[in-house]
């Protein structure tokens, strides 16, 4: 009995050893080089795997960056400039400064500026919606309600708002990874520029339609009536299709061109209330605050 | 035993309500709008302007492509505005405005109510007269008719399928023009042969049609080359491989074209737009549309110029029933809902039908039971429960295996689906998906 059971045990130990020593010159003889600092820039990345870079996953990121040996058009949203210094730190290079961005609505036609004109009963799917018809009101190019931005969003930083029925970005989650703006079959979510304090001016519209047409589709619609764009000073607003648009990196956040808005399309973000109280001016009252960007009073945050 | 496809296929109610109303010409509209993209390929040039004083069949927008089509303006008045409009789906598209004046029709177009049969022009002249007018799939598809006529290189067609089928329940429009329009039918499958040079002709009439049966057999007789086929009444019998397959026997490969078994496929509305444009010289400018529901006071086939708005034509039925939930661009399994009732009809325009609330809601959607009834009934051996899943997850390279691409999108798998789910919805949307995959890999 005792025998049977060292004989197996001794087999097996051969075996054993002998495999392991085969494995080590396999292993030896078909080693695959691997630069050591992929491993140090994966764990320098966030590790999110969200495809905001454009990549596969962190991994494929830092693969990119390594073998790339420069960090020009490689940016890691999630992580921002702090990671991709960190990264340009382990492989000896500079890194490329990039303004931090986030995801923002370009549509403001809740239930009561833009009422619905028939009900959606297909799946909750706004790409389907969409490829079935142009959306259940009047408006063909606002936003469908069905939330496929939700789903698409790995860090929670985008949900319904239930009584608007509009989505809305949670500033302080949203790391621009772009998977929203990839997921919105209307194009209505842009990247735009953080801004200081995270103060943001954009025209909430993408209806192309002329004027009238716009008008009688939603009350928030833009018109493209350029009065935005005679107002600035800064040549940050175009005009193009009958939609007004702000150019993030021209603008100096002036806020003149919200209040001549004859529909109210344009939003500003986190800015402080405004203290002019409309006299008679209301387009020459408001000539200092252009440098106000930077250093205004900060405190209050409301809209 | 009647002739059918072999896999797969529903049998909805048939509900043909509108089938012994003879077709009726509408009153012309005050004002018309045509979308100048009412075909699949590229959307035609405009070629007026505001102001412009327009005779009926007078050429509004040119083809610009191979791909496209004519379009005619199908009224007599002055051009209002060239603008956006609202096509079948809702979205604006570019088109013209017409304000009617008077009906003054081309000189050009022979109005006279005479039968011409004598067939005097050659392939090619044919052909051309059919681009010219305009003349794409009138089934739905809207597939530009000279384009399907001419066989890629290396391929000849062999016969010529006449699509009288009209599986989708409610639609009546094939039935009658088989029934008044027969002999103009048999010219214009002539007028086909002679332009694909084909000398086998057959026309797919599904069974519970029976006068449409006696009424084309009999005119057929004298054609020993044009034979009639009565099909089994199953749905989706007028799917066009489903057609090929039921009447030739043959099969058309996954990813392939008709012609590759040699076979063309044409609807009988087109086919009797190919006699008016090549006999009678008369662009596509109108066509039968049915307009039917179950409380429709007047379900009725009406003979209707393109660009009249649809709620031109449910008035003319006898209004919105009260209890409608859904108005709908064909019929109950392939066809779209409206989003508004401003929209114009356009060439794809079949039918439209008024569904009561109770009926077209859909039911709340469950969890998969796999009870693979979606894959009994699917008429090109699909998995749609898969396929479905596949498309929800977005794995495309999977979907592409699985052949989503061949499905017909024939509405079967929703319909028979005892939860309720969405299996088409998501299928189609996969198919966009995939093909567009498939697109961007071609160098």
């Amino acid at each position: 009995m005792t025998t049977i059971i060292l004989y197996t045990v001794l087999t097996l130990s051969i075996i054993g050893v002998l495999s392991a020593i085969v494995l080590y010159f396999v292993a030896q003889k078909f080693k695959v080089y691997e630069d050591p600092r992929i491993d140090q820039v994966e764990t320098a990345l966030p590790g999110a795997n969200c495809g905001g870079c454009g990549f596969a996953g962190c991994r494929a990121f830092a693969e990119a960056c390594v073998n790339k040996g420069e960090l020009t058009d490689l940016f890691c949203p999630v992580g921002g400039n702090d990671c991709m210094s960190g990264v340009a730190n382990i492989l000896g290079i500079e890194a490329e400064k990039k303004d931090p961005r986030v995801a923002v609505v370009r549509c403001n036609g809740t239930c009561e500026h833009r009422p619905k004109t028939n009900f959606f009963d297909g799946p909750v799917s706004c790409a389907i919606a969409a490829s079935l018809y142009s959306g259940d009101t009047g408006c063909q190019y606002g936003c469908l309600g069905c939330g496929d931005c939700v789903v698409a969003c790995d860090f929670d930083a985008i949900y319904m708002n239930q009584v608007t029925g509009l989505p809305e970005v949670d500033d302080e989650k949203c790391v621009a990874c772009g998977a929203c703006v990839k997921a919105c079959p209307k194009t209505l979510i842009e990247l735009r520029k953080k801004g200081p304090k995270d103060r943001k001016i954009y025209v909430a519209c993408r209806n192309q339609d002329k004027g009238g047409v716009a008008r009688k589709s939603c009350a928030v619609a833009c018109i493209g009536c350029s009065k935005c764009e005679k107002e600035c000073k800064y040549d940050a607003i175009t005009i193009a299709n009958n939609l007004a648009f702000i150019d993030a990196d021209k603008c100096k956040l002036c806020r003149k061109c919200a209040p001549v808005c004859p529909t109210n399309a344009i939003i500003e973000l986190n800015f402080p209330p405004r203290k002019v109280v409309l006299t008679e001016q209301p387009v020459s009252a408001p000539e200092k605050p252009i440098e106000v960007p930077v250093s205004a009073e900060p405190k209050s945050s409301a809209i | 035993m009647l002739k059918s496809f072999k896999i797969g296929g529903v049998h909805p109610a048939e509900n043909k309500l509108s089938a012994s109303k003879a077709i009726e010409v509408l009153a012309l509209p005050k004002t018309v709008f045509i979308p100048v993209g009412q075909h699949i390929g590229a959307p035609a040039e405009v070629v007026v302007k505001k102001g412009d004083k327009l005779l009926v069949g007078q050429l509004i927008a040119k083809t610009s492509g191979f791909v496209s089509a004519n379009i005619h303006s199908s009224v007599s008045g002055t051009v209002k505005k060239v603008e956006t409009g609202p096509d079948t789906s809702g979205y604006q598209k570019m088109g013209v405005y017409i304000d009617v004046e008077d009906d003054l029709w081309d000189e050009q177009i022979d109005r006279n109510n005479e039968i011409k049969s004598a067939i005097t022009l050659d392939s090619a002249a044919i052909l051309a007269k059919i681009q010219e007018a305009g003349i794409v799939g009138l089934g739905g598809a809207t597939f530009p008719t000279h384009v399907k006529l001419i066989p890629p290189k290396g391929m000849k067609a062999e016969v010529l399928l006449i699509n009288g089928v009209e599986c989708e329940p409610y639609l009546t429009s094939d039935h009658r023009l088989m029934l008044e329009h027969g002999e103009e039918l048999i010219i214009g499958i002539r007028l086909l042969m002679k332009a694909m040079n084909v000398n086998r002709a057959a026309i797919g009439i599904e069974n519970n049609k029976p006068d449409a049966i006696s009424e084309m057999i009999k005119l057929a007789y004298r054609h020993t080359n044009i034979s009639v086929v009565p099909l089994r009444v199953k749905y989706p019998q007028g799917g066009e491989k489903q057609l090929i397959k039921a009447v030739t026997g043959r099969e058309v490969p996954s990813g392939a074209l008709p012609i590759s078994v040699g076979a063309v496929v044409t609807n009988i509305a087109t086919t009797f737009a190919v006699y008016e444009a090549v006999q009678k010289n008369k662009p596509l400018f109108e066509r039968v549309v049915t307009v039917t529901g179950k409380s429709v006071k007047n379900p009725s086939n009406y003979k209707v110029r393109i660009g009249t708005t649809i709620s031109e034509l449910i008035e003319a039925a006898g209004g919105l029933p009260e209890n409608c939930g859904k108005i709908i661009n064909g019929g109950p399994m392939m066809g779209k809902a409206f989003a508004n009732t401003e929209i114009p009809v356009t060439k794809g325009t079949s039918g439209i039908l008024m569904m009561p609330e109770k009926e077209s809601k859909r039911g709340e959607t469950m969890p998969c039971i796999r009870c693979s009834r979606c894959v009994s009934v699917c008429p090109m051996g699909l998995e749609p429960y898969l396929l479905m899943t596949l498309s929800e997850k977005q794995i495309w390279e999977s979907a592409e295996n699985e052949k989503i691409m061949d499905c017909i999108e024939c509405g079967s798998c929703s319909y028979t689906c005892p939860a309720n789910r969405p299996l088409l919805d998501y299928i189609r949307l996969g198919k966009g998906k995939v093909g567009a995959l498939m697109r961007s890999r071609k160098p």
